[in-house]
């Protein structure tokens, strides 16, 4: 949805928290049911992660539930069903941000000016308060040396850093994340996980992953989506808080049983 | 750089001995083809000359490329912002390219008459297209990802555009530019042959009815000057204005 929206300052970013309550949603993609009246409740502050075989339909969730699917393009993927907050029954306009796989750095705009994006697509200046938190989150990153840099100067990791800031900067209650670190090495994904399992903390967090340890160790929840049309399995809830260690022996048993299952399925 | 200019120079210097090498050799007399030194006394001659018709081409030329530009960028944007507009303007842009520009240049000067302005018309005429498409092609294909991060931010259509679209199209635009600017002298040039009573290709008629061959290479080479320094000096203030596009060897610049 894009809104003419400068008069509501970002209103994600008030204190309250906030869930996600699927009703009723159903995605088609030609004629074939990907999900068909899916109704589920994402609870504030939790982070959940999603498996599934591929193709199964985890992306275009994602896109339906960020309101990225528009009705009026000639695509074949129709939508129906809604998408609301849970409390106050809302859109999640506003509510929500997103991280993608690639890190969308824009190649123009220096790693300070890409953190601040959200500030400047909606045509708002960057207030004092406001630039004194990009310069925290550059640190945090570990980014404040770069921060005048153009993208193309800085390694994967970094620049995955970078996007992960971008979507602190907005600070919204829910963030939606789809395989945000899946393109780095597994030393990297490590470290991007703890960062981002500390800073997202308290925050309702969707998360889809190919990565069954990077789920078993970042998520309350870890939901398998299976079937055609797909429906959730049971949820999985590992032990201990996240970030979980990865020598943790219930955690690796756990990503073999869930390796074994994922293995064994088709769509 | 300064290793650029020299190799510059030497294959000038080579071009100019076999230039007169050829004259040695097959001693064809200097109202078919003038040697070089002969060319350069008419440039000590006549530079006067040459610099009056010289900067009323190049005054032409700058104005063709500010106005093509100036125009195909307003339509790129019109199509990419308003979907009827590239419905209707679309078709419109590739018709007129199977008018050849040449062919309307009689009809340039017959309509705006002698002066700079057919000429200036012409220039634009032929400038206006590789613009527009480059451009437009650019603006269309902003990475969808992109997109879905200005959407999840809010942003509206316009800061879209301007924000994500308009810069994501400036490396496309800017090899447009250069092909214009390469093609922008001939637009001026044919302008001139047509009908006109200055500039270089005025110049260059009147030479040449007049067996003035060493006035006509003089002008060439006048021409051609205006040519390199134009393109250079706007390949330069077009990797300065996209610092983030790697060289891809689309301009004949050496990798840095």
């Amino acid at each position: 949805m894009i809104t003419e929206n400068n008069t509501t300052q970002n209103p994600g970013s008030s204190t309250i928290m906030r869930g996600i309550r699927l009703a009723d949603l159903s995605l088609r993609l030609g004629s074939s049911d990907l999900i068909t009246d899916m109704s589920e409740t994402f609870d504030v502050g939790t982070w959940t992660c999603i498996l599934g075989p591929s193709g199964v339909g985890k992306s275009l969730l994602l896109r339906a539930i960020l309101g990225l699917i528009d009705p009026h393009s000639h695509s074949d993927i129709t939508v129906s069903g809604n998408v609301y907050t849970t409390n106050g029954n809302e859109p999640l306009t506003g509510y929500v941000s997103y991280m993608a796989q690639q890190d969308l750095l824009f190649p123009w705009l220096t790693v300070r000016q890409n953190i601040e994006l959200g500030t400047s697509l909606r045509g708002q200046q960057s207030c004092g308060a406001d630039s004194q938190k990009t310069e925290e989150l550059l640190k945090a990153v570990g980014l404040d040396a770069y921060a005048d840099t153009l993208p193309d100067r800085l390694s994967g990791g970094m620049r995955q850093r970078a996007a992960l800031a971008r979507t602190l900067k907005e600070n919204t209650p829910i963030v939606i994340m789809d395989e945000p670190f899946s393109a780095v090495d597994a030393i990297t994904r490590l470290r991007l996980q703890d960062m981002a399992s500390e800073f997202l903390t308290g925050r309702t967090v969707i998360m889809v992953t190919h990565d069954p340890l990077e789920a078993l160790r970042l998520g309350h929840n870890v939901r398998v989506l299976r079937g055609r049309p797909a429906a959730f399995e049971p949820a999985i809830a590992p032990p201990a808080c996240p970030p979980r260690s990865v020598e943790s022996p219930d955690i690796l048993e756990m990503q073999g049983r869930l390796l074994t299952s994922l293995q064994g399925s088709g769509i | 750089m300064i290793r650029r200019l020299l190799r510059l120079a030497t294959v000038v210097v080579c071009l100019i001995f076999l230039w007169q090498a050829i004259i040695w050799a097959s001693g064809v007399p200097p109202y078919i083809l003038p040697g070089p030194l002969a060319v350069f006394d008419a440039i000590g001659d006549k530079w006067r000359l040459l610099l009056m018709h010289g900067s009323i081409t190049l005054f032409e030329i700058l104005c063709g490329l500010l106005l093509g530009c100036l125009f195909g960028g307003v339509s790129a944007l019109t199509m990419a912002y308003f979907r009827p507009a590239r419905r209707w303007l679309l078709p419109v842009l590739v018709m007129s390219q199977s008018v050849p520009v040449f062919a309307l240049a009689p009809l340039l000067v017959l309509w705006l008459g002698y002066g700079m302005a057919s000429k200036i018309a012409m220039a634009t005429l032929i400038i206006y297209f590789p613009v527009a498409t480059t451009f437009y092609d650019g603006l269309r294909r902003t990475d969808p990802g992109w997109m879905d991060l200005a959407r999840t931010m809010d942003a509206s259509r316009w800061m879209a555009l301007r924000h994500v679209r308009i810069p994501a199209a400036l490396p496309a635009a800017a090899s447009g530019i250069r092909v214009a600017a390469a093609v922008a002298p001939i637009g001026a040039v044919v302008g001139e042959w047509v009908g006109s009573s200055a500039g270089l290709g005025y110049l260059m008629l009147h030479a040449n009815a007049r067996m003035q061959i060493d006035v006509l290479f003089a002008a060439l080479a006048t021409l051609s000057l205006i040519s390199i320094t134009i393109y250079f000096s706007l390949d330069v203030a077009l990797h300065r204005l996209t610092p983030w596009q790697p060289d891809k060897g689309v301009s004949t610049r050496p990798p840095r």
